[in-house]
């Protein structure tokens, strides 16, 4: 093929965008609080379920949430993958495992990393607890929680019995 | 064919800044006040469509985030379009025609305060040659209206009229962003932002939401019975695009309305009211032309476009806005126009009805 023929693969277009975020009322809260080191959901006055990070709306209604939970940072593993491939500019080695958890007290799973352990010591079940970084690193930011650790001398729990439990308690917080 | 009608519409207050609520806030806000006004349930709902454009935030999947607002649980029938939610309509209106549904929810969603939006709207051009000059929307507004005046279509008093007329109309408005009495004069006093459009015949920069629910002839008779309202019937709709090339395409005159408004039938009874989707104070004279609306036709009523520009959902909202009226009995027949892409690149036109 002559030179002229050669298809033209590149072309320079570029974009640059500068946007203002915002957050919404009910994560802007929630960022504010995890500044700080605290951990706040929304619970929905229809199911009576708290969600975790908030998004200003119960996803299952598409109503409004209002009222602020505090909720504690131990949590309990729902479901879990180990992961063989690194992320890009992270001091997280594989393999690592990122886990879906559910804080006590709350009702949406949110993930987040499982470390602190051996990788074969995770089980769907397991009891973890929130690892924070230095304070003085604390932003507006869910990785002010550096990951999840498991609790020494707490046995894993039946999921199914944990999800009996909360439906149970949420109950007495429904919408009339 | 089917009748439908729309039977509620409902839009947030159109404001310069919504501040820290989000997409699915404001849809919420819509949505609901939607639903309110028939006591509709989810359950109540066969098929939801939405407008809107992840540019707008720049947060890829916006408009997936923002189901959030609607319920989700149990699955919902759910589709959207990258384009002004009066073609959210369009599609509800085809899904009713097929006859696996017999109602509809259609709502969109804009908040341009994010980001720069007349920069952001260069990214829907062609991406070779066009985009990465990046002609941002007002200037591209200014050749139109230039050229309209080359050829003898247009003079700024004119310009200035209908911004008057605009904000003078949206007094009445409560959810109006641009609104009082101004005289043409002051207006041309105005100096000029790209001439020869002065910055109030751009439209501002709003953010808000707006939901309107759709039903078949059935549901709509049951469901206003003794509320006072009356079904307003969608007689006509059609949408037309031209070429994405401005170099192809003539900016002083829109065939591709005067086609959609033929195929809608405007022309078949007396107009009573129109809204035009005419971001741009020049653009409502060419679509009057376009429509073959003359002075008997009130245009724009609720301000249009140029009081309140809720990018992605201000086409729908000139559907609401006329379906409003004549749901309460102000008017019997309206047009509604919805525009999308850059100089009324595309166009949709629907005939509105109360009987």
């Amino acid at each position: 093929m002559s030179e002229e023929l050669k298809p033209v693969e590149i072309i320079d277009s570029p974009v640059y965008m500068n946007y203002s975020f915002a957050a919404g009322r009910a994560t802007s809260n929630f960022l504010r609080s995890i500044k700080e080191g605290k951990l706040v959901g929304q619970r929905s006055s229809i199911t009576g379920k708290v969600i975790v990070p908030p998004r200003g709306s119960d996803a299952e209604t598409g109503t409004p949430t209002f009222e602020e939970v505090e909720l504690p940072d131990t949590a309990t593993v729902i479901m879990f993958t180990v992961v063989y491939i690194p992320i890009p500019n992270s001091k997280v080695q594989p393999p690592f495992i990122v886990a879906n958890m559910v804080l006590d007290n709350s009702d949406q799973t949110f993930i987040h990393l499982v470390s602190g352990c051996k990788n074969e010591d995770v089980k769907i079940g397991t009891r973890v607890k929130a690892v924070w970084r230095d304070k003085s690193e604390w932003a507006y930011s869910f990785n002010n929680i550096e990951y999840f650790q498991p609790i020494a001398g707490e046995a894993p729990v039946d999921i199914d019995a944990l999800r009996a439990k909360r439906l149970k308690e949420v109950e007495a917080f429904k919408h009339a | 064919m089917r009748e439908v009608a729309i039977i509620a519409y409902h839009q947030t207050p159109m404001v310069r800044d919504a501040g820290a609520k989000n997409d699915v806030e404001l849809v919420m806000e819509a949505v609901h006040g939607a639903k309110a006004q028939v006591g509709f349930k989810n359950t109540d709902i066969d098929f939801t469509c939405s407008g809107s454009c992840d540019y707008l935030g720049g947060a890829a999947f916006a408009f997936v985030g923002a189901l959030d607002a609607l319920g989700a649980v149990p699955p919902i029938s759910e589709s959207h379009v990258e384009m002004d939610a009066a073609w959210a309509l369009y599609e509800a209106w085809i899904k009713i025609q097929t006859g696996h549904f017999d109602t509809a929810l259609i709502y969109g969603f804009g908040k341009s305060s994010h980001g720069p939006m007349h920069e952001v709207l260069a990214l829907q051009l062609d991406p070779y040659y066009t985009q990465p000059l990046w002609p941002d929307q007002i200037s591209m507004a200014g050749l139109q209206a230039r050229a309209m005046m080359d050829a003898g279509k247009l003079t700024e008093k004119q310009m200035a009229e209908v911004v008057a007329k605009s904000r003078k109309n949206a007094k009445a408005n409560p959810n109006a962003q641009l609104k009082g009495d101004y005289t043409v004069e002051q207006l041309l006093a105005e100096p000029m932002l790209s001439s020869p459009l002065r910055k109030h015949d751009c439209p501002p920069i709003t953010d808000g939401a707006s939901a309107l629910i759709i039903a078949t002839r059935e549901v709509a008779e049951r469901v206003l019975a003794g509320t006072g309202k009356r079904p307003v019937y969608i007689t006509g709709i059609d949408h037309r695009i031209e070429s994405h090339q401005l170099g192809t395409r003539d900016l002083t005159s829109s065939m591709s309305t005067r086609i959609a408004g033929e195929q809608a039938g405007v022309s078949k009874g007396k107009v009573d009211i129109a809204e035009l989707h005419a971001p741009f104070s020049h653009q409502e004279i060419l679509l009057k032309e376009a429509l073959g609306l003359d002075n008997s036709t009130v245009i724009n009523p609720s301000g249009g476009p140029l009081a309140g520009n809720i990018f992605m959902s201000a086409g729908l909202d000139r559907i609401g806005a006329v379906a409003t009226r004549i749901m309460n009995g102000e008017a019997n027949r309206g047009v509604a126009h919805a525009t999308s892409g850059a100089c009324l690149q595309q166009n949709l036109v629907a005939v509105l009805e109360g009987k």
